[in-house]
């Protein structure tokens, strides 16, 4: 009975995975990364690891890393102490196993802050966030993203999906108008990317700084002429976690360079 | 004002090496404007000046024509062991500064 | 008003890139600033910018003099000017025999397609320049966040 219950379990797994697998509208071996849509300067500059002006905050989250803050005096390198964090930026967005909420780094690092830390959280798009969350990135160069979107993160996913196929704004478009039925094709002077997360925060030469995905959410958003929704709004969570799942495979490249 | 330096940490007395810097700064030309449309005052750095064991080798007068974040490569004779020691002003009258050690044999 | 002046003393300033590249007028009041009048010459100086920029707010720029860099014979500054800018002067490079090597690269901000002029005083009092058109295209999405 139990190898019966087993083997259906199993069947019921191969079953959603080859159903999201032909629910995929990229397929995994024509997955691009937004590099592969910019002009020679800006990929040779991403490339660059001296002159990415990314790299500037990256350097300073290596910094922030170590500097104590909160009611504890503790720092992230005090509980994390020498360990690797080598491949968790690309899990992420994940659910925190001890609360069950669904966590971006952001969300993570603050939640770290207030609970462990008892320090202040970090404002989005602030220097310090922004500076922590390309470094933690950073540390995962390389590594292929790879979110879970089973148990308690289904939920998330499903909502997620569905915000990425909602029509929006003056525009009436959804983001899978653009990114899954035209990329590759051009917008004015632009080539449509496939909208994939795995270089953020990223350095924009529209905004001359750094910014978070969210923040690169809510400019789509703004160029559709939709409303954009707060910072922190779960709506993004929920889709950083779907655009995760999309780009799965692809390695992470943080810091980015974006137009 | 953070920057990153790059520059080989050892040479040959006589080769000429390659410098590097990039600098933090939002380099704001003034003529943005802000989201209640009141313009965004100009901050740029206006000097950027390099001193190889204290003698100038080479400075910058920049403007808003470089971009954000600026980022200059030049040249540079490798005499002796010592410092390249960088310094910037901008509008508001802040300094920065920012330095790299070399070992120059021979 | 110097901005004027400048697009007037070169001629063809507002010529579509690849046209015939117009001369650097030494009497024009912002190259005048550097040379003090005297004549600026096409040559030895070569000016690297892309021919189609990615995005105008950094284009890389390389700007390299055949000099020998010696005591006796060395670039004195370098002069690098936009003809659409808002700010036409957009920065100067000041060498000297210590730099080995008269090359400098850095990131620019363009506003619009246009020519950009470098002109380099060498130790012997004379200038030399050289100028290259570049097509700055716009980004497609407005950003208001």
């Amino acid at each position: 009975m139990r190898r019966a219950r087993a083997w259906l379990a199993l069947a019921a797994v191969l079953a959603a995975c080859t159903a999201l697998a032909q629910e995929r509208a990229i397929p995994p071996g024509e997955l691009k990364s937004g590099s592969a849509f910019l002009g020679s300067d800006l990929r040779a500059l991403q490339n660059d690891d001296f002159a990415n002006p990314g790299m500037l905050w990256v350097e300073r989250g290596e910094k922030l890393w170590s500097e104590p803050a909160g009611k504890k005096t503790l720092a992230c390198a005090s509980c994390h102490k020498d360990q690797s964090m080598r491949g968790v930026a690309a899990s992420y967005p994940k659910i925190d196993k001890a609360n069950g909420k669904l966590l971006n780094l952001e969300r993570r690092i603050n939640q770290c802050r207030t609970e462990r830390m008892v320090a202040e959280p970090l404002r989005y798009e602030s220097e310090e966030l922004l500076a922590l969350t390309a470094y933690l990135a950073r540390q995962s160069l390389g590594v292929p993203i790879a979110a879970r979107i089973d148990g308690a993160a289904r939920a998330h996913f499903e909502t997620g999906r569905a915000a990425y196929h909602l029509r929006r704004g003056q525009m009436n478009l959804s983001c899978a108008h653009c990114h899954d039925a035209q990329w590759g094709k051009r917008l004015l002077s632009e080539t449509i990317s496939q909208g994939h997360p795995i270089a953020y925060p990223a350095y924009r030469m529209e905004w001359q700084t750094m910014g978070s995905l969210e923040r690169r959410l809510r400019a789509c958003l703004s160029g559709i002429r939709a409303e954009m929704l707060p910072y922190g709004s779960q709506e993004y969570l929920d889709l950083e976690l779907f655009l995760a799942w999309r780009a799965q495979g692809l390695p992470i490249e943080t810091p980015g360079v974006r137009r | 004002m953070p920057a990153r330096i790059q520059i080989p940490r050892e040479a040959r007395r006589g080769e000429v090496i390659e410098v590097r810097i990039l600098i933090q700064h939002p380099m704001e030309t003034g003529y943005r404007h802000d989201d209640v449309g009141h313009l965004i005052k100009r901050n740029i750095i206006k000097v950027l000046s390099c001193r190889y064991n204290g003698v100038e080798v080479f400075r910058a007068d920049l403007s808003s024509g470089i971009a954000a974040n600026p980022y200059v490569q030049f040249y540079t004779v490798a005499e002796a062991s010592g410092n390249l020691e960088f310094t910037w002003v901008d509008d508001e009258g802040q300094q920065g500064a920012e330095r790299q050690a070399i070992a120059v044999k021979g | 008003m110097k901005r004027r002046d400048f697009l007037a003393g070169a001629a063809g300033a507002l010529a579509l890139p690849g046209a015939a590249l117009a001369q650097v007028d030494p009497l024009d009041p912002l190259v005048r600033a550097a040379t003090n009048g005297a004549p600026v010459n096409k040559g030895k100086v070569t000016l690297v910018l892309p021919q189609l920029a990615d995005n105008g707010n950094s284009v890389p720029i390389r700007i390299t003099v055949d000099s020998p860099m010696t005591a006796a014979d060395y670039v004195k500054s370098i002069h690098l000017y936009s003809e659409r800018n808002p700010v036409p002067n957009m920065a100067n490079f000041y060498l000297g025999p210590r730099a080995g090597k008269a090359e400098i690269n850095s990131r620019v901000r363009l506003a619009g397609s246009q020519r950009v002029t470098a002109v380099a005083k060498l130790s012997d009092g004379t200038f030399w320049y050289d100028a290259a058109p570049i097509v700055v295209t716009l980004s497609a999405c407005l950003d208001e966040s």
